[in-house]
């Protein structure tokens, strides 16, 4: 008994039994308890029972959900390259030894501590279409007070300013790290060749940023598919489902409507859209992306 | 004296840095502002006085100390007890060779890419099952360990230097003693990378939270934060100060240990 527990099997399974026990239960078997859920009609108080593919079916032909997804890519695709975007510009900006640069940077970095619903309230009140000083500042440059989040044809877009005020500066974090690992002879050598400003960004720089870069849009699709928080603390999917995204819906069915099998089935959707755009992404920068070792 | 040439740069990080920083400074203003001050338009930017009966209204309109108290409780386990589990499974995979362990690594590093609201559900009904709905457990029990941890450990115990490992064994060291007496002692910027971003997520966690607390003295900062809101609809100033309340600490810890923090996450971004 005492060679066996001395032996690499044992140590080794009693190391990682814990961690495995616990990752079993929270993790694996909700998993493929989801995948069950979602054919079965649920309302997590009665037994459920079995219902085929017809919340899948019903989902194809459920107009909010359609809604749903539509303003959820919407969102993807304005969040994804404008943060990323932005940061880029941000951090070379930061890259520098000039004067104030701490406090460039404090201010930059400062939101990544502040959390979601905090953030939600702060713009809550930011975009107040009466009293906000998002109005204010429109008027002074000569445009006239909009609604914001109370604006159907807006909301998106301010869900859209409130994140990358929240997400900017973890972005910023990572392409620093990245740009202070370029070797400083490669920026000479491109200097000495005679190569312009904007030549060595593009020909030195941004190659060798392209796992940082790959890093953040893989990460900022992940979450932007994801996101909840700040549409539960600000329109609540409103006004007129203008800001209803799925992760919003899925736990509008589970926890206000008890429809837990329909919220499995959306769930499912999600996760399946989630891993064919990673994969998707994951291929397409394997061109891209090149890795120094 | 002579006048230095001003960097390009400043005409563009000037308005970012005031961007950024204007919702924080505004909320900041508004906070110690009379609610007829902040019912103006265009905005008092300079309050008359400071109005510090906001900061009271907030406090004794709601139980901000029951949450803090609820949300340092599920931190400070969640951190401990990541960190300690995550470490013992990580080495295990890093140093030990034992049956099945390349397959239940590669398993529990599958829970990683399914997103958690595939596994809301089923967690809500086994955590009901378990009779934790509306207890602090519920809000412990499901994060005591995260697959990312373990992954994230592994890759770093790899970097080690084994002959010390190897030594402290001929010396006649079991393995836990090996990963406590030296494995550890070397790890420590990982160790405290896992422990901040676990921090971050613990503290500013949302969903699951909302699900899974109903009373109000249970619920954690984030979830009474958001009730708070829904109280306090177009208070502002009331609403403003309970704002800065909640989100005070963990931007002062921010500001306080700026450096360790950014290398903190910029270590788990680029490793994770």
């Amino acid at each position: 008994m005492r060679r066996l527990l001395r032996s690499d099997h044992a140590s080794g399974w009693l190391f990682v039994a814990p961690a495995t026990i616990l990752l079993v239960v929270f993790g694996l078997v909700p998993i493929g308890w989801s995948a069950l859920l979602s054919f079965q009609h649920n309302d997590l108080l009665s037994a459920p029972h079995w219902v085929g593919t017809a919340n899948y079916r019903a989902l194809r032909h459920d107009p909010v959900f359609r809604k749903s997804i539509h303003n959820t890519i919407e969102y993807t695709l304005l969040f994804v390259p404008i943060s990323i975007g932005l940061a880029l510009a941000v951090a070379m900006a930061l890259n520098a030894r000039i004067r104030f640069i701490s406090i460039y940077r404090t201010a930059v970095f400062i939101p990544v501590a502040v959390s979601t619903v905090a953030t939600a309230i702060v713009f809550n009140w930011v975009f107040d279409p009466t009293y906000g000083i998002a109005n204010w500042l429109l008027n002074e440059i000569g445009i006239s007070s909009q609604g914001f989040f109370h604006n159907p044809d807006q909301a998106l877009y301010g869900i859209v300013a409130m994140t990358v005020w929240g997400w900017i500066g973890f972005d910023v974090i990572i392409y620093l790290a990245a740009l202070q690992g370029i070797p400083g002879e490669l920026l000479e050598a491109a200097a000495i060749d005679g190569a312009s400003r904007w030549s060595t960004f593009r020909s030195v720089v941004l190659p060798l940023l392209g796992p940082a870069t790959l890093f953040l849009v893989v990460w900022s699709t992940i979450n932007a598919l994801q996101l909840f928080d700040e549409i539960y603390n600000t329109t609540r999917g409103g006004p007129l489902e203008s800001t209803t995204v799925v992760v919003y819906y899925l736990w509008e069915q589970a926890f206000q409507y008890f429809e837990a099998g329909y919220a499995a089935a959306i769930a499912y959707v999600l996760f399946l859209a989630i891993l064919v755009v990673t994969v998707i992404q994951l291929v397409v920068s394997r061109r891209a992306v090149h890795y120094t070792s | 004296m002579t006048l230095r040439r001003i960097s390009p740069r400043h005409l563009f990080l000037a308005p970012v840095a005031l961007i950024m920083a204007s919702p924080l400074i505004w909320m900041a203003i508004t906070s110690i502002e009379k609610p007829n001050e902040a019912r103006r338009f265009p905005p008092v930017l300079i309050p008359a006085g400071i109005h510090w009966q906001n900061y009271r209204n907030a406090v004794e309109s709601a139980p901000f100390g029951a949450w803090y108290l609820n949300s340092v409780i599920v931190c400070a386990v969640v951190v401990v007890s990541n960190v300690a589990l995550c470490a013992l499974a990580a080495y295990a995979f890093a140093r030990i060779r034992f049956a099945g362990s390349n397959v239940l690594f590669v398993v529990l590093l599958a829970t990683l890419m399914v997103p958690f609201q595939v596994i809301l559900i089923p967690t809500f009904l086994i955590v009901r099952h378990l009779g934790l709905i509306d207890n602090i457990g519920a809000l412990i029990a499901p994060n005591l360990v995260n697959a990312f941890g373990i992954f994230m450990l592994r890759q770093f115990f790899r970097t080690l230097p084994i002959e010390l490992e190897e030594a402290a064994r001929i010396d006649g060291c079991n393995r836990l003693s090996v990963l406590t007496k030296i494995v550890l002692p070397l790890s420590a910027p990982a160790l405290s990378t896992l422990a901040l971003i676990t921090l971050l997520w613990t503290w500013n966690d949302f969903l699951w939270p909302l699900v899974a607390i109903n009373t109000e003295s249970h619920m954690t900062l984030q979830v009474g934060l958001s009730t708070f809101q829904g109280a306090h609809q177009t208070q502002w100033t009331i609403l403003m100060a309970g704002n800065m309340l909640a989100l005070a600490p963990m931007v002062a810890a921010f500001l306080l240990t700026q450096r360790s923090f950014v290398r903190s996450i910029a270590a788990s971004g680029l490793k994770g």
